[in-house]
């Protein structure tokens, strides 16, 4: 009886498998993704020249106000920046939002162009041409957003284009908690 | 008289043998490009070790000696810098996994989260060759069988004609 049993056991292994892989599939497991280990600390150093001119240079004390900020890193040749750049400009007239911008690998007149056509959400804009910063942030390109709050906490991490759906679900109701 | 197409089976093995030369005398393509190679020999060697275990973080199973990515080409700059500040290997790796997390490294740390990672294929043929080792045994073990009755032998003498 149990020697019948055992051949049972590579049909079993084969339907374990099977579960997992299926698993995989349907969980919407993506082996490919990031995560982010800044979520749940302090917001890394911020030390960059201003894009616009005449403004201040941008430091860590920004982060560290009392009010929730938004860290977007974008350039100007970036697709998915143009995307969601609307959002966006929505966020920063309608919700009064906060919003770091930091034009990363971009030349700084074709980023300030780029800004002077589409509109300028950022109460700030910084300039990282060599992307020393953006390593420091954990940054893997653009565009990468991150939620702060006011003690300088980096409380969410999107990497790739926000969507509607992450305003209404997340930045909103962070930006509404916070304040 | 025309020469044969296909060279004799000697010449043959002499190019199957130039192919393999030329396959193994060619170095495996890296993305480092000279402008970013430190001065030091020793200190631009360790970058390479380094650089030949940090995975590109947005080209999946790629290190960033390897990849041409905006981004792999400033993490070979950070190691270097590091390097040059006389960080060690660790510490290097440190700086990378600060900042990225375990998945900015092509070898998995041996950890909580990555035991069964680390131990289950040993584990697995620990099992299986215990189990063979217990089957054998048995099979060794297994008592000699009983003696022929008297039916069978008679039987067994008739169908041997005797």
């Amino acid at each position: 009886m149990t020697r019948r049993l055992l051949f049972l056991l590579p049909l079993a292994s084969l339907a374990l498998m099977a579960g997992f892989l299926a698993w995989s599939l349907m969980a919407g497991r993506d082996p490919a993704a990031i995560g982010s280990v800044m979520v749940g600390r302090p917001a890394p150093r911020l030390d960059l020249r201003a894009l616009r001119d005449g403004d201040k240079p941008l430091t860590d004390a920004l982060l560290r106000s009392g009010k929730p900020v938004i860290v977007n890193f974008f350039a100007s040749w970036c697709t998915p920046c143009l995307a969601e750049h609307p959002l966006f400009t929505r966020l920063a007239q309608r919700d009064g939002a906060v919003i770091v911008g930091i034009a990363w690998k971009n030349k700084p007149e074709e980023a300030r162009a780029w800004l002077a056509k589409l509109g300028d959400p950022y109460l700030y804009a910084g300039l990282d041409f060599d992307g020393k910063t953006g390593l420091d942030w954990g940054l893997s390109g653009v565009p990468e957003t991150y939620l702060i709050d006011g003690t300088g906490i980096v409380r969410y991490h999107f990497r790739g284009p926000v969507t509607e759906k992450d305003v209404t679900d997340v930045i909103i109701p962070f930006l509404k908690a916070k304040q | 008289m025309i020469a044969p197409a296909i060279p004799d089976r000697v010449g043959r093995r002499w190019v199957a043998l130039a192919m393999a030369v030329l396959m193994l005398a060619t170095s495996p393509s890296v993305a480092v490009e000279p402008s970013e190679m430190l001065k030091d020999p020793a200190l631009e060697a360790r970058a390479r070790a380094i650089g030949q275990a940090l995975r590109c973080v947005v080209c999946q199973n790629q290190s960033i000696d390897d990849s041409a990515a905006e981004v792999a080409r400033d993490m070979r700059r950070a190691v270097r810098e590091r390097l040059a500040a006389g960080d060690s290997n660790n510490q290097v790796f440190d700086y990378m996994v600060a900042r990225y997390g375990d998945y900015v490294l092509l070898k998995p740390p041996f950890k909580a989260g990555t035991l069964l990672l680390w131990l289950g294929a040993p584990l697995v043929l620990l099992v299986a060759s215990a189990a063979i080792l217990v089957a054998v045994r048995q099979r060794r073990v297994a008592a000699p069988p009983p003696p022929l009755s008297e039916r069978e032998r008679e039987r067994l003498r008739s169908l041997l004609g005797g």
